[in-house]
């Protein structure tokens, strides 16, 4: 964790020009609208429905953390902080909702 | 001349940037954990949701009430708004005061109009018979939705807020980490919608 590391990170955050950052939101944009298109024809992808929705989803959502919140390029303490919380959230309401389940059925 | 030195020595331990031993700004590292606890309170609403979300009478249920092109729309300008914030942080780092005030304020305009739907949205529902006591489903949609239009207008008083602070030159210390941190807050309220619109709203119950 030397001090340099925050310096760095800054350098690395200024690869991404304001041009990288329109195209990014484009594709997230057209992410959204395949996502909508398939909710339409949801009947039709049978099984496959839920998985690809939920993968278009996580896409999304990594891209804003990692390209938007330059988690990609900043230090890994930050990273460290956020992933902990979320990981927790995730498994912590996975074990909720199986045990509801469980206990439901 | 010694005294001189010595305050030279002692200036350079004195961080105004509010920088830590790791290196790391005190502020940033703040805004990641609170982010990170933030996790834990909508994963809490989420799941909530995904549990009671088929608790409905037969005639209150999501596909009765969902409007699937005007949600899709309040998200692509949640999604723009992310795009403005990006762009009033890099020039927030280029200290280019300007365009930071110009895109945080069109930032504050997309989350208002975010707001403004949600609101709409709302009214829209409860009219149609769906009140947050109708049913567990509906209880539990208001909270999880009414919790994140919160932080939206949260969000948007905060990047009113810097803006006229930016305007009267009466942010203390570095301005552009002011700008990213709020910007970090703003990211998180836009990925929080990519989770509750695809579960919400595009995944039927």
């Amino acid at each position: 964790m030397s001090t340099d590391t925050a310096p760095a990170a800054a350098e690395a955050h200024d690869h991404w020009s304001d041009l990288s950052y329109v195209k990014l939101t484009l594709a997230l944009a057209l992410i959204t609208a395949i996502e909508v298109a398939i909710s339409y024809i949801g009947d039709d992808l049978g099984a496959l429905f839920v998985p690809l929705l939920l993968g278009l989803m996580l896409i999304k959502f990594f891209s804003v953390v990692l390209f938007f919140m330059h988690l990609k390029s900043d230090n890994r303490l930050f990273s460290l902080m956020f992933y902990l919380g979320l990981g927790l959230a995730v498994a912590v309401f996975t074990a909720m909702m199986l045990t509801f389940r469980f206990y439901s059925s | 001349m010694a005294d001189t030195a010595v305050h030279d020595t002692v200036d350079e331990h004195i961080d105004h940037s509010g920088a830590s031993s790791t290196g790391l700004s005190n502020n940033k590292l703040a805004m990641w954990l609170f982010l990170g606890s933030e996790c834990l309170l909508f994963g809490g609403l989420i799941s909530t949701y995904m549990l009671y979300r088929g608790r409905h009478s037969a005639n209150a249920g999501p596909d009765q009430f969902w409007d699937i092109p005007f949600t899709s729309a309040s998200s692509f300008v949640l999604l723009t708004s992310s795009l403005t914030m990006v762009l009033a942080v890099t020039a927030a780092k280029r200290k280019d005061d300007r365009n930071t005030s110009l895109w945080l304020i069109v930032t504050a305009i997309l989350g208002s109009l975010f707001v403004a739907g949600q609101v709409y949205e709302f009214t829209t529902f409860y009219r149609e018979g769906l009140g947050f006591t109708t049913s567990l489903f509906s209880s539990s949609f208001y909270t999880l939705t009414g919790f994140h239009g919160a932080h939206v207008s949260i969000g948007v008083i905060m990047l009113l807020a810097s803006v006229g602070m930016i305007l009267k030159n009466r942010i203390p210390g570095d301005k552009a980490e002011v700008v990213e941190l709020i910007g970090l807050y703003w990211h998180f309220v836009d990925i929080v919608w990519i989770l509750i619109f695809t579960l919400v709203y595009l995944i039927p119950a």
